[in-house]
């Protein structure tokens, strides 16, 4: 009873508690935007905001943005999800392939994957395709390490009962392996996501794509929108959470803390 | 089914930094169909190395290992390992989905797997339990799972590591009543390793008693109590006073075993580190 009493109180405070502090925060933006001095030109107030958001939404520019960095955001993120989990699993399991790429691999990860954003261009021209590739090369080393930590991270013991009942490699692999390092491999990829985001805004601002939104806040640089930007922000901030709430939470809810290895 | 095992002037010798060192001396047994042995010894007397090479992970410097017949070259699977950690269960599987790992190796089919499963759990008393993760179950029970998913695929032997020894008292014994029953209705050869006496003369038909420095086979005792086995009998304790006889006087010393795992996982760490997972969302 006491119990259950306080898991409700817990509960209220976790909605309250963010709540409170959302409003905190936007009450003071409010109070800087308009009694602060600022020109309301560069501080908008948020009734301003919302409505560039709600003119946003009215004339259809924001659903065409967001679906066309949401398009770029999950090619280039699927190419290095596949091509991360892929090299870390082998780079974990086999000996000789983490010998090969490693160095490679530790070289590589440091560098900041907007650096290759001119290259690029000069490589494959303006527009879609290098920015899927940059999303997929800046995503995928925080995978790769990920995936192969997890890998290395799998208890022997495991493989020796697998072994113990007669399993082979690949039946290790898939059936043991795979499901071992599932929680490395799962904080690789929100990792992965996150930097995909990251570079992906500056990535269409470099490569003149025709629509996203990150073209959305550069472009509104030249007329001094700072309204558009901010709610351009705030979308990206807001795709960002349902992300990590509706995918990966859930997956992590279905495997990893139904399976004990992790607390919700 | 149950299989002979014969061991034949084993030994194992490894190699540390500083010197070469033998884990077990000329060790020569045998274990007759459906015959319960216990190794028994203080640590550091090679019975762990014993069971990991009956268990084909380690292959002995000299002598062979035989079961059924056949050679133990790594390579002959018919057996099952329960080992001492609770943590030898896969986690992302359940009870039920444990028990039928051996089974999908094997390529059974799936209505027959899941009819094995349920057989082989309820000898254990965790039918009910069928669908749960190890991690809803209790030290005990798990270990019971493990018994279970090592006996589910039908092997010849079963060996176990002390699977008991990380247990409560009161569990424990619970734990070796059940086994002595699951034995007595399967059958199977057991090798079972242990440092406890009682836990010998409980279970087994003959003690094999280790001695250290190096490992080596002390005594072979043979047990006849009949059973089920009263620990509060004369017989009992006599036997047990038997057995210490052999042990001798420093075999309380303990020391870690250092035989090498061959499944170790040590490596020079190299590359940069895993990033943790963030509290945060994402971005």
């Amino acid at each position: 009873m006491t119990q259950r009493a306080s898991r409700m109180r817990d509960r209220v405070a976790g909605v309250v508690a963010p709540a409170v502090l959302i409003v905190a925060c936007a009450l003071a933006w409010e109070a800087v935007a308009r009694f602060g001095g600022f020109p309301p030109k560069l501080l908008p107030d948020l009734p301003t905001i919302a409505h560039a958001f709600v003119r946003l939404l009215e004339s259809g520019t924001l659903a065409a943005a967001t679906g066309a960095t949401l398009a770029r955001l999950g090619a280039g993120f699927a190419l290095a999800a596949v091509v991360g989990v892929s090299v870390g699993v082998l780079m974990g399991r086999y000996l000789i392939v983490e010998d090969t790429l490693l160095p490679i691999v530790s070289f590589l990860y440091p560098i900041p994957g907007i650096a290759y954003a001119p290259l690029f261009v000069m490589w494959f021209g303006l527009g879609d395709l290098p920015s899927v590739l940059l999303v997929g090369v800046s995503a995928s080393f925080t995978i790769i390490i990920n995936a192969w930590k997890g890998v290395r991270a799998v208890r022997p013991i495991w493989l020796r009962s697998a072994h113990s009942m007669g399993a082979d490699e690949r039946t290790i692999f898939v059936k043991v392996i795979l499901p071992a390092s599932l929680p490395y491999v799962l904080t690789g990829l929100r990792l992965g996501l996150a930097s995909a985001w990251r570079i992906l805004v500056a990535v269409e601002m470099l490569m003149s794509v025709q629509q996203g939104l990150g073209w959305l806040i550069f472009g509104s640089q030249q007329f001094l929108n700072t309204d558009v930007m901010l709610a351009t922000i705030a979308v990206i901030g807001a795709i960002g959470m349902l992300l990590e709430k509706q995918l990966f939470e859930r997956v992590e809810r279905y495997t990893l803390v139904r399976w004990g290895m992790m607390t919700a | 089914m149950a299989e002979r095992i014969e061991v034949e002037g084993v030994s194992y010798e490894y190699q540390t930094d500083q010197r070469r060192v033998l884990a077990v001396r000329d060790a020569s047994f045998t274990v007759e169909p459906s015959e319960f042995l216990c190794v028994l010894g203080p640590s550091g007397c090679g019975k762990t190395t014993i069971m990991n090479m009956l268990a084909g992970f380690l292959e002995p410097t000299a002598g062979e290992i035989r079961i059924g017949g056949r050679k133990q070259d790594g390579r002959l699977i018919d057996r099952g390992v329960v080992f001492q950690d609770f943590a030898q269960l896969f986690p992302w599987r359940t009870a039920r989905r444990n028990v039928e790992f051996g089974l999908e190796v094997r390529g059974v089919p799936r209505a027959e797997r899941r009819d094995a499963a349920m057989r082989f759990l309820k000898l254990v008393r965790l039918e009910s339990f069928a669908e749960s993760f190890p991690h809803q179950l209790s030290g005990g029970m798990q270990q019971r799972v493990a018994i279970a998913r090592a006996l589910a695929y039908n092997p010849g032997v079963l060996l176990m590591d002390e699977p008991f020894a990380a247990l409560d008292a009161m569990t424990r014994e619970e734990m070796q009543r059940q086994l002595a029953d699951v034995w007595q209705q399967t059958r199977k050869t057991v090798v079972y390793i242990t440092h406890n006496v009682t836990e010998a003369v409980y279970l087994a038909d003959k003690v094999l008693v280790m001695a250290a420095h190096p490992g080596s086979v002390r005594a072979e005792i043979r047990l006849e109590l009949p059973r089920p086995r009263d620990p509060l009998s004369d017989a009992f304790v006599e036997a047990q006073r038997e057995i210490l006889s052999h042990l001798g006087p420093h075999s309380s010393e303990l020391e870690p075993e250092r035989t090498p795992s061959p499944f170790a996982t040590t490596r020079r760490p190299t590359g940069p580190a895993p990033q943790t997972k963030p509290e945060g969302g994402i971005p």
